[in-house]
């Protein structure tokens, strides 16, 4: 095999037209992605948008229907192993055995990722201190918690180093101490030069940790850039509105001008609020941009459709 | 390697090369604990056949051989049916590993995931002669008497050995077959009626003419009588001992293709 090209040629990822559909469902529809060496990159998107679909693709679980997808250079239709090599994958289901202790997991694991039963040992006690699982290593899977069982799953993935790893959701269900410490991991992985593929549903998550987001609606990246680029596109600040306990009950987006200002202000009245104040864009309110000006296009579409 | 393929151009993929037969002894590993932390599953693969074989030799017994020697008879049919109580439980494995997450896992590391079968079927058949030596004794302890020297009891050994890989590798089909475990479970039941209709527990004779033809024909019939033929001293009848052979082969290249089909289909890519 040849393998003696430079290194930096290709993305860790690269997705090219690709679509999916399930019967008739059509889950992916021509979604292009690339993905650059050692970045963090969140996939966000509504339930349904397609984000597992897309990991799946990659990790090789499922076969796109059309289009193509690379990972680490490898194609994985025609070079399935070469992308298994390259990759770790975490899922959204717990991929744990709930009848073995969390270090017979980790030492199972090891073994089959090609470590000798000596090293597949030292690692899982490493992984299981990191974590703060070393307590619990010895008590089967079975007694744990969701968020320990979470923490496992993604400790597996850490096993090897490989070039590209794929997280999916890999959050949901942790506590924030444990979300924090996930971050800070998945940042030094970052910096140590693996690619990190992440699905997310926290808006917050993709704004501090990925270094660029692809927003997926539908099957397809509707937006794509670092988060300020994403958040300049929306436009100025938010003129938020509060009721006398300070709660925002209301939101208008301006454009950033003092014109614009004005025009929200108007907008609001001079209803009965006890106050108000201004606030930057966040990746919500990209989030909800992006993808409500796409479904209300696609009504129009659909109502077009229908006369 | 030649390939037509456009030449790869990333970072090399890192080397994963497992030592050949690894996956085979981690999963090996892995089913073998899994038995030993669910005692319930052998329990019940002794107990069931050993309640049977009580129920018979003292309960039916007295009425189909009046002088006690029906225990003699009975013990080779209730080996096979042990066998087959303790082997269901690989297809319930099987079936709760495939809709499991760590299927997936494993179909996303490179190396060989259908050693998750095998695993299962090792264990099995490591549990079910533990279970069918504990059934022999408890025979034994009833009143069956052998007659076999020691060259008959490696040939009994050695094809219930047989027998149990052949029926576990049939449920391990199922098991792949089956869309959740309690499914697996009950389509695993249907083998579970193969031995009442064989001269595991009466001799064939015995039984209306279509029936008898059925019971002659079935693969457990050779293989019960050459058991009972090695432990009673008694020599096998004509062909049976080949008969037996041949079944278990075909049954087990069978098994072995069919399960390795289901598996490809289900863990492959759609």
């Amino acid at each position: 095999m040849t393998n003696i090209a430079p290194p930096v040629a290709d993305p860790a990822v690269s997705l090219r037209g690709v679509h999916k559909a399930f019967g008739k469902a059509t889950v992916l529809e021509g979604l292009d992605l690339t993905v650059a060496r050692g970045t963090i990159v969140a996939l966000l998107g509504p339930n349904g948008a397609g984000k597992t679909t897309t990991v799946n693709i990659l990790s090789t679980l499922l076969a796109p229907d059309s289009g193509t997808a690379a990972v680490n250079g490898f194609d994985v239709a025609r070079q399935a192993e070469q992308v298994k090599a390259s990759i770790s994958v975490t899922g959204q289901s717990a991929a744990v055995d709930e009848v073995l202790t969390g270090e017979e997991n980790l030492r199972m694991m090891g073994r089959l990722s090609g470590l000798s039963g000596r090293q597949a040992r030292r690692r899982a006690a490493e992984l299981l201190d990191r974590f703060d699982l070393r307590a619990a290593g010895r008590k089967r899977v079975k007694t744990w918690s969701g968020g320990m069982r979470r923490k496992l799953d993604i400790a597996i993935s850490l096993l090897r180093t490989p070039p590209v790893i794929f997280l999916d959701e890999p959050t949901t269900g942790l506590d924030t101490r444990s979300r924090q410490e996930l971050w800070a991991m998945i940042r030094r992985l970052a910096g140590d030069g693996t690619t990190v593929v992440l699905t997310t549903q926290y808006l917050e998550e993709a704004d501090v940790l990925a270094d660029r987001v692809a927003v997926i609606d539908h099957g397809r990246v509707v937006a794509e850039g670092t988060p300020a680029e994403l958040k300049a596109r929306v436009g100025g600040e938010v003129l938020a509105l509060h009721d006398a306990n300070g709660a925002v009950v209301r939101e208008v987006p301006t454009d950033g001008t003092v014109a614009g200002l004005r025009r929200a202000l108007a907008v609001v009245g001079d209803d009965a609020l006890d106050g108000v104040s201004l606030r930057a864009p966040s990746l919500d309110d990209v989030f909800l941009a992006v993808t409500e000006s796409r479904t209300a296009a696609s009504d129009t579409e659909h109502q077009k459709e229908i006369a | 390697m030649t390939t037509t393929l456009p030449v790869t151009t990333g970072l090399a993929a890192p080397r994963v090369r497992l030592r050949p037969l690894t996956e085979e002894a981690v999963f090996i590993r892995r089913s073998v604990i899994h038995s030993l932390r669910t005692p319930d599953q052998l329990m019940m693969a002794i107990a069931l056949p050993t309640i049977l074989m009580l129920m018979f030799t003292w309960v039916f017994g007295g009425a189909i051989e009046a002088d006690g020697s029906y225990v003699d008879y009975v013990v080779p049919g209730i080996i096979l049916l042990c066998a087959g109580y303790g082997a269901a439980s690989t297809a319930v494995d099987v079936a709760h590993d495939m809709t499991a997450g760590i299927i997936d896992r494993f179909r996303t590391m490179p190396m060989r995931a259908s050693a998750v079968v095998t695993g299962h079927v090792v264990a099995s058949l490591l549990r079910n002669l533990v279970a069918t030596a504990v059934v022999v004794g408890v025979g034994i302890a009833v009143g069956f008497r052998p007659h076999a020297d020691l060259g008959e009891w490696i040939g009994v050994a050695g094809l219930v050995a047989l027998y149990i890989l052949v029926i576990t590798f049939l449920f391990a089909a199922i098991g792949l077959a089956a869309s959740s475990p309690d499914a697996a479970n009950g389509y695993g039941f249907i083998l579970m009626f193969l031995p009442y209709v064989s001269s595991a527990f009466v001799p064939v004779d015995t039984m209306p003419s279509w029936l008898r033809w059925v019971a002659e024909h079935q693969p457990l019939t050779p293989i019960i009588e050459t058991i009972r033929g090695l432990l009673l001293d008694t020599g096998i009848h004509g062909a049976d001992g080949w008969w037996a052979l041949g079944w278990c082969a075909l049954i087990l290249a069978a098994g072995i293709v069919w399960s390795g089909w289901l598996f490809r289909r289900k863990a492959g890519r759609r």
